[in-house]
């Protein structure tokens, strides 16, 4: 009884330190679900890297197929970005750098995702140059060429924005960095599922993009420590 | 009577005020241009008068004219240029926007200003940094540092034709610097319009000037924008001078660099490999 009150009295010492370490991921939920479409999506077409020697006799045995919309079993999207849009604000900045591969005239991973103020490196592993040339509009655009065997290039984004990538030498390299505030992100797989962990008890704003369906939005509020399942279904259109 | 003193010392004490309030706003509005301070409201008079009709009142390149002309007039809402004394994703320098403006673009349809005295090309140049927020918040970017042009001599043409190949400006620029390299016909600009690299063969002036200096500005900035990159990364300040003495051996103007090139060809053509996709031969 007496270590009883001992504890409350060393709490109530404590004050304010002990409410910042209480926010401590142990009541932390999870949103996660699927992505999928109806309708009609475009068909994923062979590239032809034809120009790129290198590159065509790499993919010889499976061409690449364009990416802008990926489709999987079940009616799954890839390469859809899930993210909190709102009522995550004061996230913490991601201090681990992402990596960006330009592979076989192709842009690995497709869309990236990264946290503003995130270290970016973007390598080369081809046998020969690209230019990465991010169109950027709220953060300065850029385009740097990077010969074959030259060291990564280190770089950042300062403010959030969708932001298309190309290379204008090998016109169908094609990519995205999506430059985000919150830390809690994640972008589907071949089959469509995504799971955001670790959310403190709140309401959010939970957006999902495809390059060319656009966003759909949903609000979510989590509690505790569920497992909220919540599902986005874009109308696909062929062009 | 003594309270007429006092509202005049009023009044005047809240005109300096104002004043002062006026000159920080002012401030972010002018540039320096040599000894010349333009400002951006004198600018918009010369603006609407001589710029409007092509780059649009609100300055994003849609005016009036500008549904008949290719390449499309700059939008100065983007805040990116190609013309730069500084790094790629950076803003320019007064100078470099006042230089671009009074030299005009060459095979576009922006001629050179140079009948508008320097302090209307001044004003004007303060006025074009209103239409985008970037100018606010950000400063122009440090110009590159370019070492002192070097001797001309035939290993720097040689070492500057290595490097083109090993760049590869061929895959845009042609082998010869015809502007017909295997990615030439699919170039596109940051508005997703079709785009012409270079054609050496032309011998006319460079987008951004026609010194040698203006050269290595371009290949070392990169035109933004456009395709043309930055090759900062990956050129070495002295080294940029050797592929400026090669590249002028792709014109047909009377060069010395385009002289030596030749003498040292009419005995020695037989070592260069070509230059394009690697080959047995490279």
């Amino acid at each position: 009884m007496r270590t009883a009150y001992i504890a409350v009295f060393a709490m109530m010492a404590l004050g304010t330190s002990v409410t910042t370490v209480r926010v401590a991921p142990s009541a932390a939920g999870t949103v996660s679900g699927k992505v999928t479409y109806t309708g009609t999506p475009p068909k994923m077409k062979p590239i032809d890297m034809a120009k790129e020697p290198n590159c065509a006799k790499e993919h010889a045995a499976a061409p690449v197929l364009t990416e802008n919309v990926v489709t999987g079993p079940g009616n799954s999207l890839r390469w859809v970005v899930v993210y909190v849009s709102a009522g995550d604000e004061g996230s913490t900045p991601g201090t681990e750098p992402v990596r960006l591969d330009q592979k076989g005239c192709q842009y690995i991973p497709h869309v990236l995702v990264v946290q503003q103020d995130q270290p970016l490196d973007i390598y080369n592993d081809d046998p020969h140059a690209h230019n990465i040339h991010p169109l950027a509009k709220v953060n300065p655009e850029w385009n740097r060429s990077q010969p074959a065997g030259a060291p990564p290039i280190h770089t950042k984004w300062e403010k959030p924005e969708f932001i298309p990538v190309k290379c204008n030498v090998h016109p169908w390299m094609h990519g995205w960095h999506i430059v985000v505030a919150t830390s809690h992100y994640a972008v589907t797989g071949e089959d469509g599922q995504f799971s955001l962990k670790g959310l403190p008890p709140g309401k959010y704003t939970l957006t999902a993009w495809q390059e060319q369906f656009g966003t759909l939005s949903q609000d979510v509020t989590i509690t505790g420590t569920e497992t909220k399942a919540v599902n986005f279904v874009f109308k696909a259109t062929p062009y | 009577m003594r309270l007429h003193t006092r509202l005049v010392a009023l009044v005047s004490g809240l005109g300096v005020l104002l004043g002062t309030a006026g000159v920080t706003v002012g401030s972010a509005q002018e540039t320096r241009i040599g000894g010349v301070t333009g400002h951006a409201a004198a600018g918009k008079k010369v603006y609407r008068r001589y710029c409007i009709l092509c780059h649009g009142p609100d300055g994003d390149g849609n005016g009036e004219n500008a549904q008949w002309i290719d390449p499309k007039p700059r939008d100065f809402t983007l805040g990116v240029f190609k013309c730069r004394s500084t790094p790629t994703g950076t803003l320019p320098t007064d100078e470099d926007l006042f230089n671009a403006m009074s030299r005009g673009f060459v095979t576009t349809n922006m001629p050179p200003w140079l009948p508008l005295s320097r302090q209307n090309r001044a004003d004007v140049v303060a006025y074009i940094k209103s239409f985008s927020p970037k100018w606010k918040t950000t400063k122009a970017g440090t110009p590159i540092t370019i070492p002192q042009e070097p001797a001309l001599t035939i290993e720097s043409i040689r070492h500057g034709r290595e490097l083109y190949q090993k760049m590869e400006c061929w895959k845009c620029h042609g082998a010869k610097g015809h502007g017909d390299g295997p990615s030439a016909a699919t170039l596109t600009d940051n508005r997703d319009l079709p785009i012409r690299p270079y054609d050496f063969s032309t011998g006319s002036r460079f987008m951004c000037g026609v010194t040698n200096r203006d050269l290595y500005k371009i290949f070392m900035t990169g035109l933004d924008g456009t395709p043309m990159p930055s090759f900062a990364d990956d050129i070495k300040p002295a080294e940029g001078w050797d592929l400026v003495h090669f590249l002028r051996t792709l014109q047909p103007l009377d060069t010395p660099e385009l002289a030596m090139w030749r003498a040292w060809l009419a005995t020695h053509a037989g070592e260069l490999k070509p230059i394009g996709p690697a080959g047995p031969g490279q």
